[in-house]
């Protein structure tokens, strides 16, 4: 009898929590749903008093003057519109890349969150956890969206529809130590990978560390895969491997940058341990001037001083130049291979998470970022970057004929995450040009 | 709680199985037992089987699973090269626990339970690893192994030894596991000292005295008398040793990420990996589902192997 009871009373329970587990989501999505293409409009105008709603944003401005800047973004906010919260969670890089993933799994996604756009923000469109902004976009003539540049905003659009935008966007290219090249009997930056090599040597020779690159983090080694396939394959090779499968990663043009890049490893250019290094590791070794070049995006200078001892980085003594052409290349010679950083809009956004982003992305708001150096602005009208290495960056990204955003947030997580496994063995030694194309292959046969 | 109060006469109550009585004591001891029951249940048994539900999947993680492989996931596992070098890995880590780690624990153990001077205050500095939390810890010895000699405190010693040299402690693959291992032995060999010390304690001393008086040595005494004694101590700290080194995750993950080229991995790292940044969860799932009979097995097995001989339950709790 009573075991009788024992058993009811735990499947009414193990029912009841199946029943809660399921129940909760389902009611949420379908309230707001209706209200979204109405309400864009007019939120623009009239921040009439409302309904109190939270907005939560999460962003990965770790340093202090981004976190900053970005509660001042929020705070402007909230005084102009007082039903609006909004609720900010700071998160370093990597940390963010898991907990949000967590709580995509969870399907509870926050309503403004960090995106670099591409194949992980088109797996959770897929999944229906995004909110299309389209509309919004395209309200009033299209109003806001032609205030962006089509390139960058594009990269947070997916089958047509947008899923969030850009507020930042650049090359990726070589930040160099000027006094260290001038030690080492450099007077000009190389233009090809031969010359890029020699110079390698040459900083070695007169014992600098030529490259600093924290590879323990795997996505900074990418950058050099990845620019090296742009400058051999080209835009054609690259889509024929990765976007219409016509072709494949064991390529020969592929097979040849992974080669390069074993070439590049076998003249031990990187500082001690590199292989367990972090890209903080690497921005200190480059803040304080003990390696003579790095190859990292926009956001290099601020890191760089941020993560230096005297928080001033090496001053004017830091200088950009682009990835060099590669002998025999297909690639053209404005090609290039970067992306940035943007805001991506959870499925269970309120209208205001989008009017909020409407500030945030305004031309005013990206002249700030652009001012203390955190962002290449995306949106016209927008001004702010006095760096002439950041302007150059700036109308690099603007004419390259074929901007390749980074291979680790184009392709699926899945292969991106092999992508940046294979660059580390491959520093490492541990694969051939050929086992690492294999291991790309077997990732799309999964 | 059979003790009820007389139970008044027109009742009639019958004590015993079935009686209403009966029924509402059971009735009061479930509802005490309902909220760690519940819990159990949502935290413990449920995510288990939708574990297992999940690994017969291709699935994201994202929106509900449909693509249904059947054992696909199990059989890609085992012909996978990382996972078998993670697995090598998790045996390492315990051969070197149970050679190292444990020996050096009870060495300890004996030593500031006896009459050393100062011991109170050694066996607190000895147990205060063991109280930091392993990002701590990891965090902590990052900086140690730090390759620089003019940041980390291993290679600033290294270049001062004449014919030594800085090390990439963790960016060599053949260097990594044994510098992770230097770093787990350092967090709990406190723990199992602790043990040891508890065990130790258990351990009349008119036995070791009795001992004495036949005259065996100290060494003797040791393995004769004290070790045998501490067996079920012993087994105790192999067995939480083992089940640790299968589930490390933390301290590795921090420190290496598994890396450098998979030289670190471990079963927990793998599984991550797969789970949260591949957005293989179905697959993640099945190497979940690996562990846990892994655990299991050796569970079963090893409590079956080491069953106490009769001869020691008298003496020991």
């Amino acid at each position: 009898m009573s075991r009788k009871i024992y058993a009811i009373l735990s499947i009414l329970l193990i029912a009841a929590f199946v029943l809660a587990a399921c129940g909760t989501p389902a009611t949420e999505a379908a309230t707001d749903a209706p209200v979204a293409t109405e309400a864009g409009v007019d939120a623009t105008e009239a921040p009439e008093s409302a309904e109190p709603v939270t907005v939560t944003w999460w962003h990965i401005g770790t340093a202090e003057k981004d976190t900053a800047l970005y509660q001042a973004f929020a705070d402007e906010y909230m005084a102009a519109n007082p039903n609006v919260t909004i609720e900010i969670t700071v998160l370093e890089n990597e940390a963010f890349k898991t907990k949000l993933a967590t709580v995509m799994q969870s399907g509870e996604p926050p309503d403004l969150f960090h995106s670099w756009g591409g194949g992980v923000m088109n797996e959770y469109a897929d999944a229906g956890l995004l909110r299309d902004i389209t509309p919004e976009l395209d309200a009033d003539g299209g109003a806001w969206r032609s205030t962006f540049s089509p390139g960058p905003l594009g990269v947070y659009s997916y089958l047509g529809k947008n899923y969030g935008v850009a507020t930042d966007m650049g090359m990726v290219g070589f930040w160099y130590n000027k006094a260290l090249f001038a030690e080492a009997g450099i007077d000009s930056p190389p233009e090809t990978w031969t010359e890029l090599l020699e110079d390698v040597k040459a900083l070695k020779a007169a014992g600098i560390t030529p490259i600093a690159i924290g590879e323990g983090d795997k996505w900074p080694g990418h950058f050099w895969w990845g620019y090296l396939i742009t400058r051999i394959c080209g835009q054609a090779g690259f889509e024929a491997a990765a976007i219409t499968r016509t072709g494949s990663f064991t390529d020969p043009c592929i097979i040849e940058a992974s080669t390069k890049l074993q070439e590049l490893a076998a003249l031990e250019p990187f500082q001690e341990g590199f292989l367990a290094a972090t890209y903080g590791d690497e921005a200190t070794a480059m803040g304080n001037g003990k390696a003579a070049m790095e190859l990292m995006g926009q956001w290099a200078p601020s890191v760089q001083k941020d993560n230096s001892e005297t928080k001033e980085g090496i001053g004017d003594d830091l200088a950009w130049f682009g990835f060099p052409m590669v002998e025999g290349g297909a690639g053209d010679a404005s090609d290039g291979y970067g992306g940035g950083n943007g805001y991506a809009v959870g499925k269970n956004a309120p209208d205001a998470a989008i009017d909020f982003l409407k500030y945030l992305s305004a031309a005013e708001q990206a002249t700030r970022m652009a001012e203390i150096g955190i962002a290449l602005p995306v949106v016209k009208g927008a001004s702010g970057v006095t760096d002439p290495y950041l302007l150059t960056i700036q109308a690099k990204t603007g004419e390259a004929k074929y901007f390749q955003l980074y291979y680790d947030q184009a392709l699926p997580p899945a292969l991106g995450s092999i992508v940046n496994d294979n660059v580390q063995a491959l520093l490492a030694g541990q694969l051939t040009p050929e086992e690492a194309a294999q291991a790309v292959e077997d990732g799309f046969a999964q | 709680m059979q003790q009820v109060p007389a139970i008044p006469e027109p009742l009639k109550l019958k004590k015993g199985p079935g009686s209403p009585q009966q029924i509402q004591d059971n009735l009061t001891i479930f509802l005490f037992l309902l909220p760690a029951i519940v819990l159990f249940l949502v935290f413990v048994i449920y995510p288990i089987f939708q574990s297992i539900y999940y690994s017969f999947f291709d699935w994201k993680g994202l929106g509900p699973a449909v693509d249904f492989v059947g054992l696909e996931n199990f059989k890609k596992i085992l012909s996978d090269k990382v996972f078998l070098k993670s697995l090598k890995n998790g045996l390492l880590i315990i051969a070197f626990a149970l050679t190292l780690q444990l020996p050096f624990s009870l060495f300890l153990a004996v030593l500031v339970g006896r009459n050393l001077p100062g011991r109170v205050f050694f066996r607190t500095v000895f147990f205060m690893p063991y109280v930091l939390s392993e990002v701590i810890t990891a965090l902590m010895w990052l900086f140690l192994y730090n390759p620089d000699p003019e940041r980390g405190f291993f290679n600033a010693i290294m270049v001062l030894i004449p014919g030594g040299e800085a090390q990439a402690w963790l960016a060599d693959t053949n260097l990594v596991l044994p510098a992770i291992f230097a770093a787990l032995t350092w967090k709990y060999f406190g723990f199992h000292m602790l043990l040891y010390l508890t065990g130790l304690q258990n351990i009349p001393e008119e036995i070791e005295e009795a001992a004495r008086i036949d005259g065996a040595n100290s060494l003797q005494n040791f393995f004769y008398i004290t070790l045998p004694l501490l067996g079920s101590t012993i087994r105790t700290s192999v067995y939480l040793s083992i089940l640790g080194s299968i589930q490390q995750f933390i301290l590795v993950w921090i420190m290496t990420k598994g890396g450098p080229v998979n030289a670190s991995e471990t079963l927990s790292t793998y599984m991550y990996r797969f789970g949260f940044i591949r957005f293989q969860l179905g697959y993640g799932s099945a190497v979940a589902i690996y562990m846990f009979l892994l655990s299991l097995t050796f569970s079963l097995i090893y409590q079956r192997l080491t069953r106490k001989p009769d001869y020691l339950t008298g003496i020991e709790g």
